[in-house]
């Protein structure tokens, strides 16, 4: 679905991404994990057209969009749950909804129905202002928000940052949840614990590569991997 | 009786001036609420305006030269943005503002060039011109119909912000660049409709301003425009109701000090700018400014 092939990106004057490929496979969970500053949040900018890349092939879908625009992306059915949120703080939770349905000219009812569905706390706070919420809250705003553009490819970074341990679980359960809904994920995390439990295949990143990859459990045995990220 | 009859005149004529101040104060605070820059070209486009608005009616009838001069004015802010500042989008914060200096520049010293340096004297609007009798003081039309004419284009605007699909993007785009990308939102489209809108609403002050002056020369954009930024800064830059405030109570107190005299006429202008500084020292954001939030 997803095909990176040797993606290199220069990010604030240093080589953050040093030509990395790998796939995406459809209606699978796929991980990037890897520590501070190992160039995932900059892979996930890149696809997302927030960044250009120096070099390097992005094709979606058999599309190659490589350097394209992000609201290009964007209508492409590719969405992106920021870092830290990012949430709208001073809008409704319901016009933050209705912005991450931007490019969208149809009816929005059935899917405002569908992520209260999935996130009830969120319809019980329709009215609140964004920046009200708590962390957990804000993180789940931050993927109704992102899944009102029906996105066949959600990124997600970091999702678990700063948030109690039982909120985690909470977010990985949601993120399972809408997997099996049909949405494709990639998924970046510090977490590897949690990520590579729920992903089909991982990938760890180190200081602008892809050191390993293979299935998320084989990842989670793997030695050298339990050592580095899993503090074993 | 005496005393209303004394100071409705002024304070009519500041409830004016004010809204003219408001109409020019939220070019500035929309443009800095999104690009957080301080347009410094905006009171010379307002003063093109005026000097656009000269040379068309004495070529063509005044029906026509109306929408044209706004139309002409908008296109103009429009393009000073593309030209002048889209190309600066990731350079610092203090380039662009250079680039606005410059436009400014570049504006007047055309105008000085067009003009040839003379005054040039603004026609005179037939019924707004005209003079009119309210509570038994006379006075022009445009008086009364300013206050009204920019409440009424505020009211409109607030409407776009708060309930249409551009203004919700102005308002993701003023708060967060990279995440309102990510909504699919076109950053430059959204940042070409404020210019857009603010340039038309300075056209439009432009009209109703020039109209209590003989004759525009190329610096005559300066004392409003720089008046007008005081008030969105006294409201607290980046707010539009603020600036609006700002700028009425900026005309009304003008006005009332002129009322003393002409030995008070004189420090008119300096209320503005003490006011500038006390608001600076008691509260750098403003009437309704922003409170620093810091990143959770």
């Amino acid at each position: 679905m997803l095909k990176i092939t040797d993606l290199k990106v220069n990010y604030g004057g240093i080589e953050a991404v040093k030509s990395i490929s790998f796939e995406v496979q459809e209606k699978s969970i796929v991980t990037l994990i890897g520590a501070n500053g190992a160039g995932k949040s900059t892979t996930l900018r890149a696809i997302s057209g927030l960044v250009k890349q120096r070099s390097g092939k992005i094709e979606f879908l058999g599309d190659d969009i490589t350097g394209k625009d992000a609201h290009f992306i964007v209508s492409k059915g590719i969405t992106m749950v920021p870092e830290g949120r990012r949430i709208f703080p001073d809008m409704t939770v319901l016009e933050n909804l209705k912005i991450g349905a931007y490019l969208r000219k149809d009816d929005l009812t059935e899917d405002i129905k569908w992520v209260f569905d999935l996130f009830p706390r969120l319809k019980e706070r329709s009215w609140q202002l964004g920046g009200t919420l708590s962390g957990g809250e804000q993180q789940m705003l931050a993927v109704a928000r992102a899944l009102m553009s029906r996105p066949k490819l959600m990124m997600m970074d970091e999702p678990s940052l700063g948030l109690a341990p039982l909120v985690v679980r909470d977010i990985f359960a949601i993120i399972k949840e809408i997997n099996k809904q049909g949405v494709t994920i990639l998924l970046i995390e510090q977490n590897a614990n949690m990520a590579l439990h729920v992903a089909d295949v991982g990938y760890v990143m180190e200081t602008g590569r892809i050191t390993m990859s293979g299935p998320g459990k084989e990842l989670l045995a793997s030695p050298t991997v339990k050592a580095a990220y899993l503090g074993s | 009786m005496d005393l209303i009859s004394k100071y409705l005149p002024y304070i009519l004529a500041g409830i004016s001036v004010g809204g003219q101040y408001a109409l020019i104060a939220i070019g500035y605070t929309m443009v800095y609420g999104i690009l957080r820059l301080i347009n410094f070209a905006h009171g010379d486009i307002f003063m093109a305006a005026g000097l656009i608005m000269i040379y068309l009616a004495a070529t063509m009838p005044l029906a026509i030269a109306l929408p044209f001069v706004i139309i002409i004015t908008v296109f103009i802010g429009f393009a000073v943005e593309r030209v002048a500042y889209k190309p600066l989008r990731t350079a610092p914060r203090m380039s662009v503002m250079i680039s606005a200096i410059g436009v400014s520049y570049l504006i007047q010293n055309l105008a000085l060039y067009v003009t040839g340096g003379l005054a040039k004297t603004y026609p005179s609007i037939p019924w707004i011109s005209d003079t009119i009798k309210i509570f038994g003081s006379t006075t022009k039309r445009v008086t009364v119909i300013t206050p009204i004419l920019t409440v009424v284009l505020i009211a409109a605007l607030v409407l776009l912000i708060k309930t249409t699909k551009i203004g919700m993007a102005m308002r993701a785009v003023s708060k967060d660049f990279d995440t309102s990308q990510l909504m699919g939102i076109k950053i430059n489209t959204v940042i070409s409709v404020t210019f857009i809108i603010g340039t038309f609403l300075a056209a439009v002050g432009s009209l109703l301003y020039f109209s209590n002056y003989t004759a525009i020369v190329p610096t005559s954009g300066a004392m409003p425009g720089l008046k007008a930024f005081v008030a969105a800064v006294f409201g607290g830059i980046g707010s539009i109701p603020g600036a609006v405030i700002g700028a009425f109570i900026i005309g009304i107190c003008e006005n009332i000090i002129k009322s003393g005299g002409s030995s008070w006429t004189t420090f008119s202008d300096a209320f503005t700018f003490v006011l500038l500084i006390v608001i600076l020292f008691v509260k750098p954001t403003g009437l309704f400014g922003e409170k620093a939030t810091d990143k959770v």
